[in-house]
């Protein structure tokens, strides 16, 4: 192309460009793409379901690579000129190009004369679990790619749970390789089959199948003739049209609070990137966690002061009155805010070689704050049957569930309501590694930080022999404890009786043998089975217990 | 004829339903500064006077707007830098009123070290690479934030945006923290550092667009005029260092400019009648070919840019 004109000579190539022969204009070329908006999405797929070459081919048919770029991973094969390696164009380091690999999330860039789209481009292998959860953690689309002649492998199911994991609205299922099935529509309709009942398992609110050949371009960006039993979008299409972040502005409001810009005394103002929700001048809001209120003064920005600044704008709020807030802080409406807690359950992804231990006071990340935290892990999630089973411990990219402790309260929101609010990271203070991500599963305290410390802790009884109670009841009154003589079976009113402390005893079958109850510092029940069930030993490990429990609970 | 307006600053707007993808690039890079400013106890932003320093630099303004950029300025001087560049730097960073330290290898060009005697390989590791880590490390700087984009080049596809760098300075890309959401690691230990890149998921096109509705200024060099050069095959190498000698009529005057700024013996110019901003974009986007085509060193061999990383370089 002559580098002379700066004119363009082949409008039509670049999917950028008006599709006409009128003379280019630069000018109606920036204010189209002025009105981009941008669409961030996943790709995940095992080695050989050709996710390379299906990001190849969007760049590619996209024009968005560049031709150095194309000439550099062009090879020429005897009698087959000029054959791109799609896969090629996006494989990075050296490390990945002699084991054939991708071995890391990747970033790709490409537009369209509708939208812009960021790919966090992420490994199928096995092993790189973290990295695929690293991909979805900023995406609002996943692409999972499915072979046509295996259906779904576990790979697939990986990327559907961890995608339906980390809060991805909208998942398409690329059946790839339909020219290796002869474009069947029966092939097709069973792995839709399948995938869909998979997202309903997963709660994935949107999967769409799409049949494709990455290879020659099938619905890739332009509609194949040879799937015309196909009435759906192309891929590219569906990524045009989908949806970005609507639920975002309707969300309640959030500042996490990142820095106080004082540049003269007159002048206060708190600078965040608001996380969800809009914010307006006069709005009445509540500065977390100390809970002083105040009005919105004004907003700020460098091109001038907004009446009105909505998610995800980056803004500085000076307020009505002079209340004491610091990063860390988060800044709500005083209408709907979130959670502050001290002790909370999330899901858990480890993403270190060294396991997870419930010993270690890791370092919590969670929006502009970093605080101390202790974890329990109470469940480890099989990926492939995408079950729960209970475990004390995680090791690298295995995800589970975890009773979270901070030595502060964070404000939180569930995940599955804000991405920003519900999410945070651990780290290991030894060695600075990020170890762990996290997402909160509910927005409800465990239990009242404020009251942690003067936390009594109970212990229940089992009791198969009904006779020994009243010498139990008598004893325990004597040392001052408060006894409580039930036979509710229910576990939350157990937990609400220990959390008071009571002694609880309960009677149980006779055919079964005396245990004791606590709940640990996760607050989950731990149970102990008493072999010698005389009135003695009882008091005597109930004692015991009670103790344990209560300086577990001190340990922050 | 339809004009850009890009205005953040309207005051009765009612919010759009949604941001562009500039305002969203714009609203993500500003988060990160604000991170590192508050988490580090002494950033520091390398300033390489070329577009996407200014851009990073227009970001840093707006982060901490109406307060001043609390962070000093890093230009790694070669030596070898374009006088126009020079110029621009200190009219510019003086204007805005900022503190800009300027670092240059001074024992290795007293020794003669240029890209014709060492060759560009060398070259670099002493006057860029060498010079880099110096004066981050004389100044003790725990955090340098860069302006390089994820679009550039294979290697930086993959690069995080607060990228660890052991107490060498050096980048390994096997052992890089993984990044969830907007919440960046920056937690360090004795004699580490981190460099950070808030540019990472703007493209080139963005970058250009930016500067065109922001109105940043930039170096003349970016524009085309009427430049001597030495003419050789297909490459317009710029007259400026005693030791570019052409052969006999090589040397002409070229209307031309430059599509990214280095050093002036390294740095080939392209022919251009681009004089204005949205001119370079409309070439930009008919030229589908990468920037960095145009220096010579990034093709010294293959995956040359992944070995000046791990050694320490941006």
């Amino acid at each position: 192309m002559s580098q002379e004109s700066p004119v363009l000579a082949e409008p039509d190539e670049i999917t950028d460009m008006p599709e006409t022969s009128e003379p280019f204009e630069i000018e109606d070329f920036l204010a189209a793409e002025q009105q981009k908006d941008l669409l961030r999405f996943t790709t995940a797929g095992s080695v050989d379901d050709g996710k390379s070459t299906l990001i190849g081919r969007l760049l590619y048919d996209s024009r968005s690579v560049y031709e150095d770029q194309v000439k550099a991973v062009t090879r020429s094969h005897a009698g087959e000129a000029d054959a791109i390696d799609f896969a090629q164009l996006t494989d990075g380091l050296r490390a990945e190009r002699e084991q054939g690999i991708t071995i890391d999330v990747a970033y790709r860039f490409f537009a369209t004369t509708k939208r812009k789209f960021i790919i966090a481009d992420t490994p199928g292998h096995e092993q790189y679990t973290r990295n695929m959860v690293t991909g979805a953690s900023t995406a609002e689309l996943a692409i999972v790619l499915v072979d046509a002649r295996k259906g779904i492998l576990t790979q697939s199911r990986r990327h559907a749970f961890i995608s339906s994991l980390l809060g991805i609205r909208h998942v398409v299922a690329a059946i790839n390789k339909m020219d290796l099935v002869d474009f069947s529509e029966e092939v097709f309709a069973q792995h839709q089959r399948d995938l869909l009942s998979l997202a309903e398992k997963l709660e994935i609110p949107e999967l769409l199948c799409i049949p494709i050949s990455a290879l020659n371009g099938d619905n890739v960006v332009t509609r194949s003739e040879r799937t015309p039993w196909y009435l759906g979008p192309t891929l590219l299409e569906h990524l045009e049209s989908v949806p970005i972040a609507e639920y975002l502005q309707h969300a309640p409001f959030r500042l996490p609070v990142q820095r106080v810009i004082r540049p003269h005394q007159n002048f206060r103002g708190f600078a965040g990137q608001i996380a969800s929700g809009i914010i307006k001048v006069g709005d009445a809001i509540v500065a977390l966690p100390s809970g002083q209120t105040s009005r919105v003064q004004s907003i700020q920005t460098f091109d001038g002061a907004l009446e009105s600044a909505f998610a995800p704008q980056s803004i500085t709020l000076t307020l009505e009155d002079e209340i004491d807030i610091s990063r860390g802080d988060l800044i709500s409406h005083q209408a709907n805010t979130p959670v502050s807690t001290a002790n909370f359950e999330a899901s858990l992804v480890w993403l270190h070689a060294e396991p997870f231990t419930a010993e270690k006071t890791y370092l919590l990340k969670h929006a502009s704050q970093t605080v101390k935290a202790r974890l329990n892990v109470t469940h480890r999630l099989d990926i492939e049957t995408i079950e729960q089973e209970s475990a004390q411990s995680l090791s690298l990219n295995e995800i589970g569930k975890a009773i979270v402790k901070t030595s502060r309260p964070l404000m939180v929101d569930a995940y599955r309501d804000n991405r920003i609010t519900g999410s945070f990271i651990l780290i290991d203070p030894a060695n600075n590694a990020t170890v762990g991500a996290g997402m909160v599963r509910h927005a409800e305290a465990l239990e009242p930080a404020e009251t942690r410390s003067e936390q009594k802790t109970g212990a229940l009884l089992l009791l198969p022999q009904e006779n020994i109670i009243p010498t139990l009841e008598a004893a325990f009154l004597a040392s001052g404890e408060d006894v409580v003589v039930t036979r509710i079976q229910k576990p939350e009113v157990w937990r609400t009786l220990l959390r008071a402390g009571f002694i609880v005893m309960v009677p149980a079958d006779a055919s079964t043998q005396t245990e004791i109850v606590t709940l640990n510092a996760g607050g989950e029940f731990a149970k102990q089975t008493l072999l010698e069930a005389d009135h003695e030993t009882i008091q005597q490990k109930v004692t015991q217990l009670k103790k344990e429990a209560e300086q577990n609970d001190r340990e922050f | 004829m339809a004009t850009a307006v890009y205005s953040p600053s309207r005051h009765d707007a009612v919010p759009p339903a949604r941001l562009t993808h500039l305002q969203m690039l714009e609203a993500e890079s500003i988060h990160i500064i604000r991170e590192v400013a508050s988490e580090f106890q002494k950033p520091v932003m390398l300033y390489s006077i070329g577009k996407d320093s200014s851009v990073m630099l227009r970001l840093a303004q707006k982060a901490f707007h109406p307060g001043p950029i609390p962070f000093s300025l890093l230009h790694v001087d070669t030596g070898y830098k374009f006088r126009e560049m020079l110029e621009f730097r200190d009219a510019y960073t003086r204007e805005l009123g900022l503190n800009l330290i300027v670092w240059r290898n001074e024992d290795a060009l007293e020794k003669g070290a240029n890209p014709i005697a060492l060759g560009t390989q060398r070259c670099c590791g002493l006057l860029k690479t060498q010079a880099l880590l110096d004066g981050l490390r004389a100044h003790g700087f725990d955090a340098a934030f860069g302006g390089a984009r994820r679009d550039e080049e294979r290697s930086r596809a993959k690069e995080r945006i607060f990228s660890f760098r052991d107490s060498g300075g050096q980048w390994d890309p096997k052992n890089q923290r993984p990044e969830l959401w907007n919440l960046y690691n920056g937690r360090i230990g004795p004699g580490e550092s981190i460099r950070v890149f808030p540019l990472s998921n703007w493209t080139e096109l963005d970058i250009w667009h930016y500067i065109h509705l922001e109105k940043i200024p930039i170096v003349p060099l970016y524009f085309a005029k009427e430049r001597r050069m030495l003419v050789r095959g297909d490459s317009l190498i710029p007259v400026e260092q005693p030791f570019v000698k052409g052969l006999p009529g090589e040397e002409q005057w070229v209307r031309c400019r430059l599509r990214s700024l280095g050093c002036s013996p390294c740095t080939g110019a392209i022919r251009s009648d681009a004089d204005t901003v949205p001119k370079i974009i409309a070439e930009l986007i008919s030229f589908r070919s990468s920037e960095r085509a145009n220096r010579i060193i990034d093709h010294d061999q293959d995956g040359s840019m992944e070995i000046k990383k791990r050694e320490g370089y941006f």
